[in-house]
């Protein structure tokens, strides 16, 4: 099994992804009518598959009560947009302070998760340091076997997280593939620059701030989105560990009020005003087109990357 | 090198890998030592020391359990309906995407196709209730057609093929990374000579498309195989209210409903049985552990690598 964490780092540089040239090469015969016109449909059909439901759901979420009954459900043609259902949610109560608690998770959790694993990644990346085989293992054995929901349960509500916010970001901090894809980057930084780095006098720390971490920008960004990625819709561990619905995400009221149909309440505005012209289905709509703002965001800067970044985790585990 | 001096010399790497070993110790080797709570009668007033230690008492329990054995079911045909319907879309969305000579279409549609992965299922399952629920687009369009009704998000008989579509249309996009990148390592000059042989279209992405892919492909089953009893836990929990136990218990959400119980749908909730939910995610932690190391024995056998070397 140690060869998985052993082999050598050229071969995540050989498969990366190579630029394509312009065009058709000259040996290449041009396609028939046929075939052209059928992969433009299915490719045109796969991206309306994740785009009209993304456009809908957006644009229920900007539309009134009326066009939202006129379309007997989610509006796909835009009429007559307004702001209202946002500021019914943000005028405080239970959408606020959800939106509060996936930020603050979000955040914090982020950042104590890259501190964590870029420290260990690069601890464990230097060839041949005192202990490195038998610590590697200790992260890879949790990758194949783990002790259990109910265990891991009782472990954290022994540990009095049980209901804080806490529990959302602690047992999910370390992320051991990630950790692996960090570090396998980390193996590749050149080692002529570490030997000058050293000479000059640099310590293990100076050399991963100056020279590692500016050098590994772009996994570093990758890893970075994954785990807000996953803070942001953390769901699981507040279903498990959160009883208190004022500590709830935005995906735990998502899943408390849109799927399991029950109606929001507390939205803040006593409701009689506000409430009787809003459109449930648009408020929801409103909470899940919150949900992915910050992922439509992020992913267009980090796109590029990610081929690299999964191909090193899919070849090196 | 004296081991002294090596660690002296490496302290400062250890230091770095102590924060995220603590955590590894705290949530996941101490989980794994409380699974001595699968062979006692765990009271939560005893702890998990003085509880009564009652052996295999738990597991006779869940194999006698005719429900266990219709989750164990359920997980198996759920795991082969996603390897057969979602396993090859990824390499033919590859293999069609790679053939898209604009590199701004190709970042387009791959914009566009990795977006999902990056849902959670809460919000795949709301976007996939709003589209084809009760009220949702498809029924709201069959009724104004007089066509009776589907309501497929309570359906328990098609619930296996929800399932899939919810994972394909959530990871399919993301899963052609790989095959991707696996494409686009394969050295060109290889089509060219083919092609100068004489070799058309097809021929061509027989001999030497297929074979490029194969390491991979091999490695992507071995994957899959190994995580076969871990489907979808969060799809099925968020619906398992709407289609019933019976279509949406798989191993893993069996051992949190009877272990845990969720302060959720109560009609449904078994009490908290720690002992009882915990054999049963032994139970499934064990098989993994058995399918994983079985699984890479086979890529081994096929002369792959699969996910560590012999």
């Amino acid at each position: 099994m140690s060869s998985l964490t052993q082999s050598p780092p050229s071969r995540a540089v050989t498969t990366a992804p190579r630029k394509r040239a312009k065009g058709r090469e000259v040996w290449e015969e041009s396609p028939t009518w046929f075939g052209q016109f059928g992969k433009g449909t299915v490719l045109t059909v796969v991206c309306a598959l994740v785009i009209v439901p993304v456009w809908a759901v957006v644009i229920t979420s900007f539309s009134t009560k009326s066009s939202i009954n006129a379309a007997g459900g989610l509006v796909l043609v835009p009429h007559g947009l307004s702001l209202q259902n946002y500021q019914l949610i943000f005028s405080g109560g239970t959408v606020s302070q959800a939106l509060y608690v996936s930020l603050f998770v979000t955040l914090i959790g982020t950042a104590l998760s890259m501190l964590v694993s870029v420290l260990a990644a690069y601890g464990l990346s230097r060839p041949r340091s005192f202990g490195q085989r038998p610590l590697l293992m200790m992260l890879i054995v949790t990758m194949f076997f783990n002790g259990g929901l109910i265990p891991t349960f009782l472990v954290v509500s022994d540990l009095k997280l049980y209901g804080s916010m806490w529990a959302m970001i602690l047992p999910s901090m370390v992320n051991v593939f990630n950790i692996l894809i960090i570090r396998s980057f980390f193996q590749n930084t050149a080692a002529e620059m570490i030997e000058a780095a050293r000479l000059d006098g640099a310590n293990e720390w100076r050399l991963l701030w100056s020279v590692v971490i500016p050098t590994s920008r772009p996994v570093l960004a990758v890893m970075t989105m994954f785990y807000a990625v996953t803070y942001w819709g953390t769901f699981f561990n507040a279903l498990l560990y959160e009883p208190d619905s004022r500590k709830w995400p935005l995906a735990m009221v998502i899943y408390e009020y849109t799927y399991s149909g029950n109606q929001m309440p507390g939205m803040g505005t006593t409701g009689i005003g506000g409430l009787q012209n809003a459109s449930q289905l648009g408020l929801q709509m409103c909470v899940v087109s919150l949900s992915l703002v910050p992922i439509i965001v992020l992913t267009p800067f980090v796109q590029k990357h990610f081929s690299k970044g999964m191909l090193t985790g899919a070849i090196k585990g | 090198m004296s081991w002294r001096i090596r660690l002296r010399r490496d302290k400062s790497l250890l230091l770095m890998t102590i924060p995220a070993l603590a955590l590894l110790l705290v949530f996941n080797y101490l989980p794994m030592a409380g699974i001595i709570v699968a062979f006692e009668h765990y009271d939560i007033y005893q702890g998990l020391v003085h509880s009564d230690f009652v052996g295999l008492d738990e597991f006779r329990q869940l194999v006698a359990n005719p429900d266990f054995w219709h989750a164990f079911e359920n997980t198996l045909v759920i795991s082969f309906v996603q390897l057969v319907l979602y396993f090859p879309l990824p390499i033919a969305l590859a293999l069609m995407v790679n053939t898209v000579l604009s590199s701004k279409v190709r970042g387009f549609i791959q914009a566009v196709v990795y977006l999902p992965h990056f849902f959670s299922y809460v919000l795949v399952i709301t976007i996939f209730q709003e589209f084809l629920g009760g009220a949702g687009v498809l029924n709201v369009f069959l009724n104004k057609h007089g066509i009776s009704s589907w309501n497929v998000m309570t359906d328990p008989h098609t619930f296996k093929y929800l399932v899939t579509a919810q994972a394909v249309w959530k990871e399919a996009g993301w899963g052609l990374i790989v095959f991707l990148a696996a494409l686009a390592a394969i050295d060109q000059s290889l089509y060219e000579a083919a092609a100068v042989d004489g070799a058309g279209r097809w021929r061509r992405m027989r001999h030497i498309t297929m074979p490029g892919l194969r390491g991979i492909v091999v490695l992507m089953l071995v994957l899959r195989l190994g995580n076969a009893l871990s489907v979808g836990f969060e799809q099925m929990l968020i619906q398992r209210q709407a289609v019933g136990a019976g279509a949406a218990d798989v191993l893993d959400t069996y051992s949190y409903i009877y272990g845990i119980g969720g302060g959720f749908g109560s009609a449904t909730t078994m009490g908290a049985d720690y002992s009882y939910g915990a054999a049963a995610g032994l139970f499934k932690a064990v098989l993994s552990l058995i399918l994983i190391l079985g699984a890479n024995r086979l890529a081994h056998a096929f002369g792959e690598d699969g996910l560590y070397r012999k």
